[in-house]
This record gives structure tokens, sequence and C-alpha cells, in this order.
């Protein structure tokens, strides 16, 4: 952990200018009935300016609670920051009031969430739910945030935005709705939108339409995106670094094209294995792979490398102690003594 | 007036009415399709214009003794008979109904407005804030109301009918008594609410874009949940004048030269085998009010139920 961690503060000491968000050994925990649930472990990542940061691995990895944390979304209690620091533009939030976080929020860090069909208000329209972020941080009168908020929704094409801020949440379909959030999240301009699985209730046609708009997005807004979800083939079209977690650890952190070509760890290996190919399903009758076992317990996880039950190379000195984040070649990590 | 309750947020912040779809004209339109509802509130209406207008057309006095005519039936000089003072009881009941149903209206108004601060308070505070306000709920609801009721007025009417004159002052003290007993049902119900809005993915969302705590509670919480407090707030209009007439019925309401429903009745009681119109008619009153308001209480659930589709 110590060697990752040194290694994690030279290339953030020597890029604190493109660094946007550096999140250091950052431990969240929960507190249960049966003890602390360690959601998030000693995770550390950061993420560019203008840069798309994939984060991957499948439900209960801690990606979610990594995120929430960053805008200090997590319920305490029950969850507590144990350790480490988040940095925003160089300045460590975990510290920050409430009050000093709400005018982070969406001003500077915007997020979408996973559902949007429940994510908006049912009584009041899209419009007045833009035109209401608009108005609490860019102090815009009435009338101007409706304006916004009218050219927000065409900002994501929605067809007829003038006429469309006067509708209701229920007249929006699901992927619709979608684009109200993302319009919503950006109507501030923040410099970094999370996306936390933006499009896992969308059917494949609308994710590929919001995929496409937060790009064009990113592109025009020059923010950086955290792209969360358990899909490899979003991750490959969409982010230039990809994050993979396991059980509330960073299993391997690599720019995309390198982590596809030479992925190191054996989870993301298996993670790569088990995408479904158009090719081979074809020509071949072959049972699509996937990872034996479950996620370990976060109650009381193992001592030594969390994957080490599923691992199929897993060797005596696995057990033993949890193998540190170690740079393999440039911009390249990986937690596996492999 | 069922539409009109729910459209005044989204009204107010200036959506204009293009199309027939906002929540409020939504509720409008299933409201519509309940005709027992419809017809209770054309009946209410109804009731509530005589009360308010009755007393400029019929300007037969109330006071206005008339021994020549004690005790009469229904005739057309006195469409609801007379008492044993030869007082017209269409204008006593005109006059009394206003007392009735303004009592029923503010002890509701009463009822909902602590049911809503201690619900909400509760609803959105975890842990002991929220324990302590449910044993103070179930504290109230556990009190035998009648005799609680009796004592207070009993206590504390001779000081207030000093302070505010006898008639304000036992409006406020039995406004305040029956709002005070009425409350915890609305506070239940708007933390039972509070506890599954809060974690649904728009409160979430409106937190991620840096609303705070009063301002999720105040905009985005409680609108979300007033449609099961307007039906519970109907109920309690309902049971706010019954229990004004039980404590007018029992002698500790208003004074006796204010013939509220309960009063009439209570007078009535001496009289009832030879002249039972004398009761008939405030105690028809009472049952018709509280049964429609019952009614569009009924109507306005279904109309307001989200998950209803109509």
């Amino acid at each position: 952990m110590t060697e990752g961690m040194t290694a994690e503060r030279d290339t953030g000491a020597a890029a604190t200018a493109r660094r946007l968000l550096e999140i250091a050994n950052l431990k969240v925990h929960f507190r249960t009935d049966d003890g602390w649930v360690r959601a998030v472990d000693g995770v550390s990542l950061g993420v560019d300016r203008g840069e798309t940061l994939g984060v991957v691995g499948e439900s209960g990895c801690g990606k979610t609670v990594t995120a929430m944390t960053v805008l200090k979304l997590i319920a305490m209690p029950p969850g507590k920051i144990v350790d480490g620091t988040i940095h925003w533009q160089g300045r460590d939030i975990v510290p920050l009031t409430p009050a000093e976080m709400r005018s982070i929020r969406s001003k500077e860090i915007g997020i979408v969430f996973q559902e949007p069909m429940t994510s908006l208000n049912p009584v009041y329209t899209v419009g007045e739910q833009i035109a209401e972020t608009l108005r609490l941080h860019e102090g815009l009168g009435k009338r101007a945030a409706m304006d916004r908020a009218a050219e927000m929704l065409k900002l994501v094409h929605i067809p007829n935005p003038s006429r469309r801020v006067n509708d209701y949440p229920h007249q929006f379909s699901g992927g619709m709705r979608q684009r109200v959030m993302i319009a919503m999240a950006l109507s501030c301009s923040p410099k970094l939108l999370i996306a936390d699985e933006p499009t896992t209730a969308l059917d494949v046609t609308i994710q590929a339409q919001i995929l496409e708009i937060m790009v064009e997005m990113k592109e025009r807004l020059g923010m950086a995106v955290m792209l969360i979800t358990h899909a490899m083939g979003v991750v490959a079209e969409t982010a230039q670094r990809v994050v993979v977690m396991y059980a509330g650890k960073v299993a391997e952190e690599a720019p995309v094209g390198e982590l596809f070509a030479n992925p190191r760890h054996p989870y993301t290996q298996g993670l790569i294995r088990s995408i479904p190919r158009i090719d081979t399903a074809a020509t071949h009758k072959v049972r699509l792979e996937a990872i034996p076992g479950s996620v370990p317990s976060l109650l009381d996880p193992p001592k030594g490398c969390r994957f080490a039950a599923r691992c199929r190379f897993v060797m005596p000195e696995c057990l033993d102690a949890q193998p540190p984040l170690r740079e393999v070649s440039p911009g390249h990590k990986v937690a596996c003594i492999l | 007036m069922a539409g009109s309750t729910l459209a005044s947020p989204t009204a107010s912040a200036g959506a204009p009415a293009r199309k027939p779809v906002s929540p409020g004209l939504e509720a409008w339109r299933r409201f519509r399709k309940h005709r027992l509802a419809v017809a209770s509130a054309v009946v209410l209406s109804v009731v509530v214009l005589a009360v308010l207008f009755g007393p400029l057309f019929w300007t037969v006095a109330i006071d206005e003794i008339d021994f020549s005519a004690t005790l009469e039936g229904p005739s057309w000089a006195h469409p609801f008979g007379t008492d044993d003072l030869g007082q017209d009881l269409l204008a006593r009941m005109l006059y009394g109904g206003r007392i009735s149903l303004a009592v029923g209206f503010a002890a509701m108004a009463v009822a909902v407005f602590v049911g809503i601060l201690v619900g909400a308070v509760a609803g959105i505070s975890r842990g002991s804030v929220d324990a302590a306000l449910m044993w103070l709920t179930d504290l109230f609801l556990s009190l035998p109301q009648l005799p609680l009721l009796l004592l207070i007025i009993y206590l504390f009417r001779d000081t207030l009918r000093e302070w505010v004159g006898p008639e304000m002052g036992v409006f406020i003290l039995i406004v305040l008594v029956i709002g005070s007993f009425g409350w915890m049902p609305v506070a239940r119900l708007v933390r039972a609410q509070f506890f599954s809005l809060r974690e649904k993915e728009f409160v979430e969302a409106a937190r991620a874009l840096g609303a705070s705590t009063p301002r999720l509670v105040i905009r985005h919480i409680l609108p979300n949940a007033l449609g099961p407090v307007i039906v519970a707030g109907t109920i309690d209009v309902a049971a706010a004048i019954i229990a004004e007439s039980t404590l007018s019925f029992l002698g500790l309401g208003f004074p006796p030269d204010i013939p509220t429903w309960g009063r009439l009745l209570f007078d009535a009681r001496d009289h009832l085998d030879f002249a039972p119109h004398w009761a008939l008619f405030p105690g028809g009153a009472i049952f018709l009010t509280v049964l429609t308001i019952n009614f569009v209480g009924d109507g306005l659930r279904d109309a307001l139920d989200p998950r209803r589709v109509l």
C-alpha cells in the first residue's frame, strides 16, 4: 500500500495543475449491526482536467460509494470517512462543512444517477427543476433561469425545448429523463461530471444516445467525466483511462488501450474475457466465460488479496498480505504480485 | 376547490396552463369521476354558501322572542320551526352554522399545521428527535380526549373570556383544544411519507445539486407528501365539527346566546317528544356536513393517489 501511495504522490505532485480530483487512500466504512462494513478500503485515484475516467467493477465493489463520498452524499452515520483525503483542485474537501459542500455540488461537480425514472421530482415541471439549480447557484432570475433551462434541454437534444420545459417528468420517457438529468447536472457548467451508471436502467439504443450526448457535452464544455459502470463495452468506447475496482480496492489502473491489450490483474482479465464476443459466439458454440465465486464479505475481508479465492493463478503468498498497487509501465498500475 | 389545493405550488411557480396535465388539473379530472364526491362537494358548497350568505336573505333576527309562536313546527313563516322562546330556528341555524363550520376549519388548520410540523421534523431527523416526537404523539393518542377537553375548557374558559371577550375567547379555546387533539394522525402520516420520500432518488438528486436540508424538506419532500395530508385534513374538519357539537351538547361549548348546531341540540333535548323538529334540523345539518366532507375526502384520496390510473 505504502509503495503504491508514494508512486501516486510523485505523479500527483508533478501534475497538480492538470489534476482536478485526487482521491488518496480513501476509506469509507459503514456501521451495521454486525460490525463495520469496509465498503471502500484504501482507494486512490485521480481525474485530470478534460479526461474521461472509467471506473468499473461488479456490484458492491465500492464504485458508487467512492463517487458519492466525493460529493459527501453518503449518510453519516451510518457511513464514516475513516481515512484518506479527497483533493478537489488542490483543496481537501473531507473536512468541509455542509454549507461549503453545497457550493461545490453541481457548481463544480455535477452528478447523474442511475435511476432516471425516479430522479426527477414529480410535482414540478422539468424546467422548474433545472431553473431551481440555476437560481440557487448562479443567482439568475425566474425568467432568465427558465430561458437557460430551455437552452440546456436543447443542448441535450430534446426536441421542441421551449415547449417541453413546461412538461412534467411523467410526460418524458426514461431516456428523455436521463437527458433532463444530464441537463440539470450540467446547467451550472461543472468542471467534473460524475456519471453513476447513467445508462444501466435504459435499453441499448437509448444507452448509445446518452453516451453520445455525454461525450458531446464533455467536448463542448471541456469538463472531465468520471464514468462509473459495470459494462466494459461502455468504458472501451468512452474512457481514456480506466480504474478497475474489486471489493473496495483498486485492482488495476491503466489507459484504456493498454488495459484491453495487456490486462495484468487476473480480475481484469476475467472481466474482459466475460464480455460477449459477436465473432466467436456466432461461429462456435462457446459458453460465455464467467468469473467463478462471488465478492468476499466486506464485513470481515480476507487478510490477503481479496480476489485470491476466485483467482485462477492463486499462490500461497496471495493469502498472506494484500499486494500493493505497483506501477508496471507508465500509467499502468496493478495490485497483484504477478 | 379540489384541484386548486394541489395546483397552487405549481401555478405560483409560473407554469402556464398550456396543456391540462399539471398534477392539480390531473387530480381534478380524476375527482370529477368520483360521482358521490362531486355530489357531496355540491351539497357542501350549498351548506357553506347558505351559512355565509343566508343571513343576508333570511333577515329574521336570531334572538327575536315571540311567545305567541313557541315550539311551532315548520311553516312558511318559520321554515325550520321555532324553539321554546319562539325564536326562528332557520335564522339560528344559519348563524350557528357559521360558528360550527369556522370551528371545524380552524381546528383542522391547527391540527394540520401542528401535524405537518411534528411529522416533518420527526421524518427528516433520525434517532432521538424522531423517537421523542413519536413518544409525544403516542402520548397524545393515549390521552382520554373527552374528559380532558371538558377539564381544559372548564379550567381556562373564564380566564380567556376576560382576555378576549366571551365569544372570541371560547372560539379560540375550542379551536386550540380540538386542534391539539387532532394533529396526531397527520403527524404520523407526514412522518411515514417523509420516511419513504427522503430515500427517493429525486431527493438525493436535489441534494447532489446543492439544496440545503430545509430546502429539501419544503420544496421537494413536502409537496409530494401533501396528498394524504389534504385527505386527512378533510376528515379532521368533520371530526372537529362533531367535537364542537359534543362540547356544546354537554353545555361546555359556546355561551347559550350563540346557537351553534351542537348548542341547538343541547337546548332541544328537553323537548324531543313534542318538538322533534328542533333537534332534527341541527342534527341533520351536522350529519349532512360531516357526511359530505368525508365523501369529498374520499374523492380527494382517489384523485390525489398518484398510483391510481384512471
